[in-house]
């Protein structure tokens, strides 16, 4: 498999604390690949280096083996590299559907564009993408009044609007029930399989990120402490030492 | 100790806590279980009047809660740590605890500034740094630690293992069965049904704002279709 | 060099009330999340309170106690203020409060004017502080070096407050998260009026302490809050010690500005400003704000829709009928209608980008004014013919709101609204004082438009027809693309940059495009009154526009339209009143906390209710 992605020694400061302290990956085409770690071990510091929200102290990131490094967020999104937030971004104002037109007319480069009316372009396409996420029923009604696991998967069609070669979620079922965070992460799945897009997310709960990913790296006060399969990570002490605890509390659920 | 009699609360219009009654004795600790959108943030809310219920009753130690202003709950001895922490992130860890300090009360265990660092000690040596450069799991104990300065006769915590690593989870639950042990009435909402059976000694499971199940956790695994029907573990 | 510093010295004497005010604004605004459009009102209030204590109180003694009561008693009022006016709608957008403190601007100057007439009073001098010191044998004022040796006692006492209280701890805790604070046990209530009167007894001790070096008078309210605005903007929102390092800054300036630049001094301080803004965004000791921090949105907004057969049978009613209105009505309702007119498209253009864009702006009048003025300079200097002078009215003003954009666009929330107003106020100045191109306050006149449409008549259609146009157009804008780019960046700026959108350059664009229709509406005014005066850029004229937005609604698209009608029909009657101000303020405090919707949103949700009760229980 060849990377799609690779960050190497990344490295951010805040007046003197080291949040991130050197941090090498890469992410294979076509993996779904997770980052996991104590809060505030840097993971979400590492997700906005990636997308662009913030910028490295030190370090490089290359998309397809472009040097992607402290550009723009929505320069990297026209690299093809999509993103889901924890905290979902979505337009109150609009329904359900023109959430997803407004990422389209971004992507054909329409934003600056005075004569048509908005809620009749694209909507076919942004009807499809809804479909993709099984929001095609809620297409038209306003945003505002989704529940909150019907917020994420919109956000997820909005997110796939120009195609992504490479999706970057920040803990996407957090705050969702059980069953929903499986019936979403089995959409990723699926996604990953059918279109060959390449994820790596952040999560906290564990049945979520031993069940689906391909790969697990585990952050730990801004260094990578670990980065393989589901067994090799969960039997590594230090991740145990660190983050997954001795596991008298927990016995019944590592079954996944 | 507190008593909540047929509440009914709404977000906007939307019609959250449908005729919700409960009670929490004095010394018991107990949890509040149901999937997330159940309602149970909500409850907590609607003991501490941030959110106001439109009928029913909150009793707490023989008084009516229901129309008071929140400061007046927590002066009347109900501790709160809301799930999504909150903490005050541009003041230091000592000045947090200021801001929740109240004076001794008769009935609950007394706190100072020295006694919660012994139980928190990461809180101690993070004294005089400010919340944001705090880890979630510090946070968390900070919060708890800045409502237990307030001295409060019963505490709500809500979802406090949501977002935190599982070791710092581990730690939380010896942390309340210690501040059970000092005499604090505890309720907390969960998820986690393992945490919470690790903590709690009676269960209540609301579901779309309504009550389905009240009782001990052995009552609770003596009806696995109850938890599989609400819990979706 | 003695001159220098002598000069010097006169600045930093100037600086004690300046930073007083300042400071309370910014504690205030701490705290409680609103912007105090009354401050300068308590500033006034505290000059007036003072001269009437220091008559009534002889001596030293009384002088200083005067002084002292004279903060307590506008603390006091603040306290009133707060409690009666901002209690009932700290949980409405910050919209709402700041209208509200606006409505609390007009009572004051109307009771001010009741109580004290309209003469302008000078201060009485301070007993045994009359004369001069001799420094490097230069004369400076002893009354000055006393108020140099006062304010850092003023500022180690606020800093004190602040960082080493309980209540500083409270206060601080309060400015972060208020709900938190009472959750755990604090009557945040009295806390917030509690800062408001102090905060408010700040700026009355500025008042009062100035006073020998001054006096009071009906203007000094809003002629203090354009320099606390560029105070609290250099200095850093929130920051004590950034107040005042920039009231020092701003008052030194002044001071060498009137020696050296007489022609100047009100342009030198926005200067200083948006030179500092280049270097430091956030004010000198400031820090970011960031955005949604407050917690505080209103309901959520519906998403926008055409008009349905029925809405736009009413628009071509409505219009139909304003086509028809000359063979009904005399002159004077057409005037009328033509203010209106006006009106309606100059607030639509607020409209447009506060509705959304989410961009609070407080110096709108600077389009307005801008366009009109450049319409009427190119009339009066070089005798250009009318339609290519009016033409020229939404393109300086469009100009003119790139250059500010430019600035202004940076910013977010209160920043932002207050660098508007700080530059409005610029342009302010430079009609008011470059006389030789503007003539000042003597205005601009013998501006009419061309042969052919002198008739009222003719230039009723003539205003009607660009004003409607100009409606319509900023309508279509919001149902296009760039319109919604406009609603996301606003809605989520987070997800607008993931997904491409260049949100500031949106905003950019559209911040031009709202000013270049409000120096259209300027320019229609300039020709259908023949003149145009400073009075056109007053921050008063600003806030009828946020006045006439928030009266018709915010979230409704025919709010601005609907609240000038309104508000000129209502100022044309109160106007007759003498004490109008008075009136207009209580009506719009009373709309503020009774109507929170507006006219259109309020009258909207009863039609709703009256149509289907049922829906209503979910």
């Amino acid at each position: 498999m060849s990377e799609i992605l690779r960050v190497e020694t990344l490295k951010k400061s805040y007046d003197g604390f080291l949040a991130v302290n050197g941090v090498s990956f890469s992410v294979a085409k076509g993996e779904l690949k997770a980052l996991i770690g104590p809060n505030g071990a840097g993971k979400s510091t590492c997700f906005n280096m990636l997308m662009g929200q913030l910028k490295p102290t030190e370090g490089e990131v290359f998309f397809e083996g472009e040097r992607i490094t402290g550009h723009k967020p929505r320069d990297i999104w026209r690299r093809g590299v999509g993103r889901t937030f924890q905290i979902t971004g979505t337009y109150q104002s609009m329904t359900v559907i023109e959430n997803v037109q407004m990422a389209l007319m971004s992507h054909h480069r329409k934003i600056f564009s005075f004569g048509s009316r908005a809620w009749k372009l694209y909507r076919e396409e942004a009807f499809e993408f809804l479909e993709t996420v099984s929001m095609q029923d809620q297409a038209d009604r306003p945003c505002s009044i989704l529940a909150y696991g019907d917020l994420k998967r919109l956000e997820l069609a909005i997110a796939l609007c120009h195609r992504p070669r490479l999706l970057l979620m920040d803990e996407p079922t957090a705050g969702m029930a059980p069953s929903a965070r499986v019936e979403l992460m089995q959409l990723v799945a699926d996604i990953v399989r059918d279109q060959g897009v390449s994820v790596l997310f952040t999560e906290h709960d564990m049945d979520v990120v031993f069940a689906h990913s391909h790969h697990i790296m585990v952050l730990n006060r801004g260094e990578l402490i670990a980065d393989g399969d589901a067994t090799a990570v969960r039997n590594n002490p230090q991740v145990q030492e660190v983050y997954l605890g001795g596991g008298t509390l927990f016995k019944e659920e590592s079954h996944a | 100790m507190l008593s909540v009699e047929r509440i009914h609360s709404y977000y906007g219009k939307a019609h959250i806590l449908n005729d919700l009654s409960f009670e929490v004795r004095r010394g018991e600790v107990v949890a509040l279980l149901g999937r997330n959108g159940a309602g149970k943030s909500t409850t907590m809310k609607s003991v501490m009047q941030l959110v106001r219920p439109k009928q029913g009753q909150v009793v707490f130690q023989g008084e009516n809660l229901i129309g008071q202003p929140a400061f007046r709950v927590a002066k009347d001895g109900i501790g709160y740590v809301p799930e999504d922490r909150r903490i005050f992130t541009d003041l230091t860890v000592i000045e947090n605890l200021e801001v929740g300090r109240q004076p001794r009360r008769q009935d609950a265990p007394h706190w100072t500034v020295e006694q919660l660092f012994e139980i928190f000690p990461n809180l101690s040596e993070r004294r005089a740094n400010r919340g944001k450069h705090m880890s979630g799991g510090e946070q968390q104990m900070l919060t708890i630690a800045r409502t237990l300065m307030g001295n409060p006769s019963l505490l709500l915590l809500d979802e406090p293992s949501e977002g935190i690593a599982p070791v710092i989870v581990e730690q939380m639950a010896a942390t309340i069965l210690k501040l059970k042990a000092e005499g604090l009435t505890v309720m907390i909402s969960e998820q986690n049904l393992h945490f919470a059976r690790a903590v709690a000694d009676r269960a209540i499971i609301i579901e779309g704002g309504e009550k389905k199940f009240d009782g001990s956790f052995k009552e609770l695994e003596a009806h696995p279709e109850i938890r599989d029907a609400y819990l979706s573990v | 060099m003695a001159f220098l510093f002598a000069q010097f010295l006169t600045g930093l004497a100037n600086a004690a009330a300046l930073f007083l005010v300042a400071s309370g604004l910014s504690l205030i605004f701490g705290v409680t999340r609103i912007v105090n459009f009354a401050h300068g009102s308590f500033y006034m209030l505290g000059a007036f309170i003072g001269i009437y204590l220091m008559e009534i109180l002889p001596g030293a003694v009384g002088f200083w106690g005067a002084i002292l009561l004279t903060g307590i008693a506008v603390g006091l009022i603040g306290a009133f203020v707060e409690m009666v006016v901002l209690r009932p709608i700290y949980r409405a957008p910050e919209l709402f409060q700041l209208v509200a403190t606006f409505g609390v601007i007009l009572v004051i100057q109307d009771l001010a004017l009741m109580i004290w007439g309209a003469e302008d009073r000078l201060g009485p001098r301070a007993p045994g502080l009359r004369g001069v010191w001799r420094i490097f044998g230069e004369p400076v004022p002893k009354y000055d070096i006393i108020l140099i040796a006062i304010t850092p006692f003023i500022l180690f006492a606020l800093w004190y407050l602040i960082t080493k209280t309980r209540l500083g701890v409270l206060v601080r805790a309060a400015t972060q998260d208020r709900e938190m604070v009472g959750a755990l046990g604090v009557n945040q209530a009295w806390l917030f009026t509690g800062v408001f009167a102090l905060g408010s007894a700040l700026a009355g001790w500025g008042g009062a302490l100035q006073l020998p070096k001054g006096g009071a008078d009906l203007l000094m309210d809003f002629n203090i809050i354009g320099a606390v605005f560029v105070v609290v903007v250099i200095g850093g929102m929130g920051s004590l010690p950034g107040a005042f390092i920039a009231s020092v800054l701003i008052s030194v300036l002044n001071v060498f500005g009137v020696t050296y630049l007489p022609q100047s001094t009100l342009v030198l301080m926005f200067v200083v400003m948006a030179v500092v803004l280049i270097i430091r965004p956030y004010g000198l000791l400031g820090r970011e704000e960031v955005a949604g921090e407050h917690g505080q949105v209103g309901a959520p907004e519906t998403p926008i829709r055409p008009y349905g057969p029925m809405g736009q049978a009413l628009i071509a009613a409505l219009l139909l009928g304003l086509a028809l209105l000359p063979l009904f009505v005399d002159q004077f309702m057409l005037i009328l209608t033509i203010d209106m007119v006006i009106f309606a498209l100059f607030a639509a253009s607020l409209h447009f980008i506060l509705g959304s864009g989410g961009l609070v702006s407080f110096g709108h009048a600077a389009f307005f004014g801008g366009g009109a003025y450049a319409a009427a300079l190119l009339v009066f200097h070089t005798d250009t013919p009318m339609e290519l002078a009016f033409l020229f009215a939404p393109l300086a003003a469009g100009l003119l709101a790139l250059g500010i954009g430019w600035f202004c666009i940076r910013l977010t929330g209160v920043y932002f609204a207050m660098l508007t107003l700080a530059f409005s106020q610029l342009v302010w100045s430079l009609a008011f004082q470059w006389r030789a191109v503007t003539r000042g306050d003597d205005g601009l006149v013998n501006i009419w438009p061309s042969e052919w449409l002198s008739g009222t008549e003719t230039y009723y259609y003539f205003a009607l027809i660009l004003g409607v146009g100009g409606i319509l157009f900023l309508r279509h804008v919001i149902h296009s693309p760039f319109g919604y780019a406009l609603r996301a960046g606003r809605d989520s700026p987070r997800q607008a940059e993931a997904t491409g959108i260049d949100v500031k350059r949106v905003q950019f664009v559209a911040f031009a495009l709202a000013g270049a229709m409000a120096g259209l509406a300027g320019g229609i005014f300039v020709f259908a009154k023949g003149s145009v005066f400073p009075t056109e850029l007053e921050i008063a004229k600003s806030f009828d526009a946020l006045i006439v937005v928030f009266l018709g609604g915010v979230k409704t698209l025919a709010g601005g339209v609907v609240g000038a009608g309104f508000m000129t029909v209502v100022e044309d009657w109160l106007t007759r009143l003498e004490y109008w101000r008075l009136l207009l303020g209580l009506v719009i405090i009373a709309v503020v906390i009774v109507m929170p919707e507006g006219i259109v949103g309020t009258l909207r949700t009863l039609w709703r209710r009256i149509r289907n009760t049922d829906e209503e229980t979910v």
